[in-house]
């Protein structure tokens, strides 16, 4: 196989990685309002920011690696991609920004206001990447005006076309979905059942939302591959959905796991051999060979990734097994246990 | 101001802001996992009350430097895409490598630490926060290749076709004899922030009058803290006077700007310790200088000749001015000298005001003396800062120093910034992020300032995760 395909692959790699992952942190975060209401709000608040407190960083890390790994492999993919979504990014950046700290500092201090101020920060950071995201990549795989020097001529706007939207809507609501079963799967008591339920209104959404994207992108730009992936997501995310209506967590989680996967992997199919399709002239597009680094860069690259990405998945899975156990309201301490004495 | 005045004034800013957290997470994971150590060695319940204190603090501090090192990442593309073009064949694989290796371990285990108290047995806790240590010299190892190949491009050819430089030798890139003096001198530095840190902290809660059982715990801070700064300034004295030495090898012009040297000097060069007056060349001004250090500084001989700018100025336009559109030309090879004459001054100053600190303390603590003159009190306040902000000063001053390259000799910043970002877009993020960092400044300092005053916590025996009982509330989580 071209170095320039393994390239390619490790990157939707990368990038499904981080939309598995951290797809249900998002998740997590927008549904706190949701979960976290009436009388025992905050306890459950609490409950559901330390269902996801100890990998939520390490999923993060999987997009700094993606990133870097677009630089280092295809620096004309990451210059085109990441000056062209200049405004996008920035509004990504600062959510994910006041997300982390949100999670961090809401209860270093007791004080009510404080933490609501933080619970918005936590709510917008997560639901405002989600959505932008989804826009950001749809767009990416529809294609956008690229001029010959392999830049990106439109705006802000030209994103916020129906396709893209609906990309956005997707990611949000199939987080949700996500969020809601990895709530289910890692509580006991009321917030899981809520949780449960509420993952099937969710799902049923995302999945109508998901057909209709990945059959338009298909349609427009898709592989018999690129089916086939769609297939494995619709598939696996009823199967997901059913499972969770027979209060069978774990299984639900792979199921809605390897559809957020398998959706993420249809835009990548439908994508391959371009990185970044131009809509102005197909002879402008970027692709996984005129983007790409060398070939020396590559097979350095290429060793270091066989090496030290499986090494990776072990310990951060071994970190997942290690808080693996369900958590309830009983185990929270009943003061705010970060804050000083 | 133009986008490429508005680009670099961000890079300048959102960098230097980053850089406050990262010397101080460098210095603290160590220094936390020591604690962690020494109290599974001796159990001694001091140690573990530290670690849990400046556990705490080590994580409100982390929480910064990682969400704004996020935006270090991505601007790179966002900013500067032609640079990105141009160099992503070299530049990005250290990056990359730093994400894989590095991040993951830091965020991983630190997760692990944070919220694994009671589910680790107590070595693999402590183990943790010692490979969140090393993950924080992995990361500086490959982000410092990635500046120490801008400030002297090695193992790389310009490949015509492509038009863009292409790696041929990744050893030469991690070997390059600018990152071996880097690297030490920056890790040194942070561990002098990161004692400096930990003595302040113990030393201001030793003063305090209701100091009473505690003193013998926050004396043994201070103390830690004073001999980790010492010994780690030590190192960066090496370390700088053997950077000195490599940068005024390769990067000549930078070592005349620090001095404002404009003419050359064949021999014993003076190194002025302050200037009162311009810095322009014109003779006619005050300063106190120290003569043949200079020399002695860039040669390692106190008879060594050192150029001047005006001489390197004019060898630099002669080498690449000759066509103004290529990317190696520039109006003026010259950095701007008062921002590296004081930036290099402020950088060594401060850092020996900070080690003289800590010698003091070391000398006013010894036995069981409490330092009470009030004096005290500034230099418990200044002692993190002084060498934090020669950490700032010392980057200031080599990139600026760099200036007008980007990549030095190869491509001149103005060269690197996207083109097709405008002005208006840069102005929009500038100015969002300066305020939203502002904001989160004064959030972070009020945070820290709280658990800093409300002290260790009170000692609790642990929990053996082997037997805890499965209702109980876990501890140290949101």
């Amino acid at each position: 196989m071209e170095l320039t395909t393994v390239w390619f692959i490790l990157i939707a790699v990368l990038w499904t990685g981080y939309f598995v992952l951290e797809g249900f942190d998002f998740g997590v975060g927008m549904l706190m309002p949701v979960l976290g209401r009436g009388e025992q709000g905050e306890v459950r608040k609490r409950m559901l920011l330390n269902t996801i407190g100890p990998v939520w960083d390490g999923n993060e890390v999987w997009l700094l690696t993606a990133g870097g790994a677009t630089f280092a492999a295809f620096p004309h993919w990451y210059a085109t991609m990441f000056s062209g979504l200049y405004l996008p990014l920035l509004i990504i950046l600062v959510s994910l920004i006041v997300r982390a700290l949100g999670f961090d500092y809401r209860g270093k201090v007791d004080d009510p206001t404080w933490r609501q101020r933080w619970d918005i920060a936590i709510f917008l950071g997560s639901a405002v990447p989600a959505l932008l995201w989804g826009v950001a990549l749809t767009n990416v795989v529809m294609g956008l005006p690229i001029d010959a020097h392999k830049e990106y001529t439109g705006n802000l706007f030209t994103l916020l076309n129906p396709v893209g939207l609906l990309g956005g809507v997707t990611t949000v609501a199939l987080f949700l979905t996500h969020g809601a079963i990895f709530i289910a799967l890692k509580t006991e008591g009321d917030v899981r059942h809520e949780a449960r339920r509420l993952s099937l209104k969710l799902g049923a959404v995302a999945a109508l939302l998901a057909v209709v994207l990945l059959v338009t992108i298909n349609v427009s730009t898709g592989s018999v591959a690129s089916w086939i992936a769609s297939v494995v997501a619709a598939v696996a995310l009823l199967a997901g959905l059913s499972a969770a209506s027979r209060e069978r967590e774990g299984w639900a989680f792979v199921g809605t796991f390897v559809a957020i996967g398998a959706a993420v992997a249809t835009l990548f199919l439908a994508l391959f051999p371009d990185v970044m399709p131009s809509t102005t002239n197909d002879l402008f597009s970027l692709t996984t060979t005129n983007a790409a680094s060398t070939a020396y860069t590559l097979t350095i690259m290429t060793w270091v990734a066989a090496v030290f990405t499986p090494v990776v998945v072990l310990y951060q899975a071994w970190s997942y097994w290690i808080f693996r156990k369900r958590i309830s309201t009983h185990h929270i301490p009943a003061t705010s246990v970060g804050a000083p004495h | 101001m133009d986008a490429v005045d508005i680009a670099r004034w961000q890079f300048a800013i959102v960098t230097v802001y980053h850089y406050f957290f990262v010397p101080v997470t460098i210095g603290l994971s160590v220094i936390v996992a020591g604690f962690e150590t020494a109290w599974l060695r001796h159990r001694n319940p001091e140690m573990l009350r530290l670690t849990k204190f400046f556990g705490k603090l080590f994580t409100i501090n982390f929480a910064i430097g990682l969400v704004t090192g996020i935006v270090q990442e991505f601007q790179f593309g966002m900013n500067w895409s032609d640079y990105s073009r141009f160099v992503g064949d070299i530049f990005g694989a250290p990056l990359a490598i730093e994400a894989l290796l590095a991040f993951f371990l830091e965020s991983t285990f630190l997760g692990l630490w944070i919220f694994g108290w009671d589910k680790l047995p107590p070595k693999l806790h402590a183990a943790c926060m010692w490979l969140v240590g090393l993950g924080t010299v992995l990361s500086a190892y490959f982000i410092l290749a990635a500046n120490s190949w801008m400030q002297h491009p090695v193992g790389y050819r310009f490949n015509p076709v492509t038009g863009r430089a292409e790696l041929n030798d990744f050893v030469a890139v991690l070997t390059n004899k600018v990152q071996l003096v880097t690297f030490p001198h920056t890790i040194t530095s942070a561990y002098m922030v990161g004692g400096a840190f930990v003595m302040a902290v113990g030393l201001w809660h030793l003063r305090k009058p209701d100091v009473g059982k505690n003193a013998s715990m926050y004396r043994r801070a201070t103390r830690i803290g004073a001999w980790f700064t010492l010994v780690s300034a030590l190192a960066v004295m090496i370390s700088g006077d053997l950077q000195g030495k490599i940068m005024t090898e390769v990067q000549p012009m930078k070592m005349a700007s620090a001095e404002a040297l404009y003419d050359s000097e064949s021999s014993n060069a003076p190194f002025s310790l302050l200037t009162i007056g311009s810095l322009d060349g014109s003779r006619e001004t005050f300063s106190v200088k120290v003569p043949s250090l200079l020399s002695f500084l860039a040669t390692g001989r106190f008879d060594g000749p050192v150029k001047g700018v005006n001489e390197l100025k004019a060898q630099y336009q002669k080498q690449y001015g000759g066509d103004a559109t290529a990317r190696v030309f520039s109006d003026s090879y010259t950095p701007t000298i008062p921002l590296t004459y004081w930036t290099f001054r402020l950088m060594i100053g401060l850092g020996m005001v900070g080690a003289l600190i800590a010698l003091a303390v070391l000398w006013s603590t010894r036995r069981d003396l409490i330092p009470r003159h009030r004096l005290w009190f500034w230099a418990v306040l200044a002692t993190p800062l002084l060498p934090l902000f020669a950490n700032s000063f010392g980057w200031i001053f080599t990139e600026t120093g760099r200036q007008p390259w980007l990549v030095f000799g190869v491509m001149t910043t103005s060269h690197g910034v996207s083109p097709n970002v405008s002005a208006g877009e840069v102005w929009a993020s500038l100015i969002t992020l300066t305020l939203l960092y502002a904001a989160l400044a004064v959030i972070e300092t009020k945070l820290l300032f709280r658990f800093i005053a409300s002290g260790a916590p009170d000692f609790e025996e642990p929990v053996d995760p082997a037997n805890r009982d499965e209702d109980a509330p876990l501890v140290f989580a949101y």
